[in-house]
């Protein structure tokens, strides 16, 4: 089970896409997975053929989990459990790979020659936050990290279930303390439904996973419905019923966000920059070149944007990396989130790994696969990587600005209105132009406003010279 | 095509991106976009769905005469 994301601890596997004996190339389809975002499909990164399916359809498992064996053809497949240390995604049997993808998890080895514990910025942060040494932890991670799950168990009085994400994110309606302090495990759904209600959280009983509290229990509590007989105790069930992780869904991704959001406003020194960029040399020259391209293969302005924050960054790069442990670290390439509004309410920011490297075609190629994905439901596991830095809003909503929240990790944000018609001064005559407003929100620890300054100003300019915008790769 | 088959094309081509879209319900003199909350991604795979199903490829330079529901359907009856 690959992380697909900083704050996963598991995933459910829903699907198989392959089945024993089937023959599998790297980056082949091979699962998909169901996290608190969304429906993730799973590559795998070995070739082989696939000879044994671990995991069953339906099964929730930590990350880190083995979930199917494939044979390369190079030994003969010893037997799984001869594999105890997580791999990403899918278990190659023979010797560990060269190249161990995107997920980096120690291979096998003694004890004794595995590298330092690597534990993610995450659990990093809970732990100093909570005051735990992660050294006494014992860790359930990829190579005995720590997981947020174990920081639960160590923080969680023993008769607490370990929280789970989505139970313990902070929403409109927080949960009620019950008796013992602890607090009430529920859907965020049930608990708006509980507050519509006027029902106390702390006076119901759970009937779902680790007896978190449900809508139906409300619904019941209320006198709205039957009471359905809950169990005494709270029975940990393996994963919500299908129909239920569909209606919640939406409300985790919204309590997910605003977990992090929330983290970001408290921790992050935000400053804000805008300018309003003339975008009429950048668009003529989209038109003549679209203008030659079939309907398939026509940029979108959003595409040109992108492209113009990836090379702009070339000159800042001090906005294009993650704020770690009181310090920031530069990434050596673009991994870039883009910010799309999915239908039907909510936000995700998948990402478009080194878009460095990626011309302006290739990135219109990016983006629309990527979008078509989110909002399909359907993301691949490559689709949830780290960002470096973020790009929000090309919804086209309307609106003439956007100044985003930055990501943690990440220190920088970077923001587009819609592009809209202004009168604008030319050569000291006033015309109509199409402009955007971009925006920067930086984190204030990393850099400051004269390097944010230079960076709208760069962008400015490269949205002058489309030209220089679509060639290949930036140097 | 008539202007049936026309609005038939539009809404196989919505399915994919708008899929609680109905055209019943679509004030057809009005921007087509703020109607269906379409994005220039979505409108971008109206067009290539439009394309596919019936060849018609229409040009950004005529994207003003299409963004309505009315003008998407006169263009699509007068191209065919």
């Amino acid at each position: 089970m690959p992380s697909l994301g900083a704050d996963m601890d598991s995933g459910t596997l829903l699907e198989w896409k392959v089945a024993v004996g089937d023959t599998v190339a790297k980056g082949d389809i091979v699962a998909v997975v169901d996290t608190e975002k969304s429906d993730i499909e799973v590559e795998t990164f070995h070739a082989g053929v696939i000879t044994e399916l671990l995991v069953e359809e339906g099964t929730e498992v930590e990350v880190g989990t083995p979930l199917a064996v494939i044979d390369d053809g190079a030994a003969p497949a010893p037997p799984a459990e001869t594999h105890p240390e997580p791999e990403p995604a899918v278990e190659p049997t023979p010797e560990p790979e060269p190249e161990p993808a995107a997920e980096p998890a120690p291979q096998a080895g003694d004890a004794a020659e595995r590298p330092p514990v690597v534990h993610s910025p995450i659990v990093r942060h809970l732990a100093e936050e909570r005051g735990i040494d992660l050294s006494t932890v014992q860790g359930t991670g990829p190579g005995g990290a720590v997981t947020r799950r174990d920081l639960d168990a160590v923080a969680a009085p023993a008769d607490r279930p370990a929280a789970s994400t989505a139970a313990s994110a902070p929403t409109t309606t927080p949960p009620r303390p019950t008796e013992d302090g602890s607090r009430v495990r529920s859907s965020p759904l049930a608990r708006r439904r509980a507050d519509e209600l006027g029902v106390d959280l702390g006076s119901v009983t759970g009937s779902g996973p680790d007896g978190a509290v449900t809508i139906a229990d409300v619904e019941a509590a209320a006198g709205e419905l039957p009471t359905t007989p809950a169990p005494a105790s709270p029975a940990p069930a393996p994963t919500p019923p299908p129909e239920e992780a569909a209606t919640d869904r939406s409300a985790t991704v919204r309590a997910a966000t605003g977990r992090l959001m929330a983290r970001s406003k408290r921790e992050i020194p935000h400053y804000y920059l805008s300018t309003t960029i003339d975008l009429h040399d950048a668009l003529e020259w989209l038109e003549r070149t679209n203008r030659d391209r079939p309907v398939t293969e026509r940029i979108l302005p959003a595409a040109l944007l992108l492209r113009a924050v990836v090379v702009a960054l070339g000159d800042q790069p001090r906005l294009n990396g993650s704020w770690v442990d009181d310090e920031l670290r530069t990434a050596d390439r673009v991994d870039l989130g883009v910010g799309v509004a999915l239908r039907g309410g909510g936000l995700i920011a998948p990402v478009i790994p080194a878009a460095d490297t990626l011309g302006l075609v290739e990135t219109m190629d990016a983006l629309r696969g990527l979008v078509g994905r989110a909002r399909s439901g359907r993301l691949k596991g490559s689709d949830l990587g780290e960002a470096s830095v973020t790009v929000t809003n090309l919804g086209d909503q309307g609106v003439e600005s956007v100044y985003g929240v930055i990501a943690p990790p990440q220190v920088a944000v970077v923001g587009f209105g819609a592009i809209g018609e202004r009168p604008w001064a030319v050569e000291g005559m006033l015309t109509v132009r199409r402009v955007v407003t971009a925006t920067l929100s930086a984190d204030h620890r990393a850099t400051d406003g004269h390097e944010g300054a230079r960076f709208l100003s760069t962008l400015d300019q490269l949205l002058h010279e489309p030209d220089r915008l679509s060639e290949g790769t930036p140097s | 095509m008539n202007r049936d088959e026309a609005t038939t094309v539009i809404a196989q081509g919505l399915r994919g991106i708008a899929p609680e879209a109905d055209l019943d319900e679509v004030r057809s003199d009005k921007p087509l976009q703020d109607e269906l909350d379409l994005d220039s991604m979505d409108f971008l795979n109206l067009m290539v769905a439009i394309a596919e199903s019936t060849g018609i490829e229409i040009p950004e330079r005529d994207y003003p005469k299409v963004d309505t529901l009315d003008g998407l359907v006169a263009y699509l009856v007068d191209a065919s």
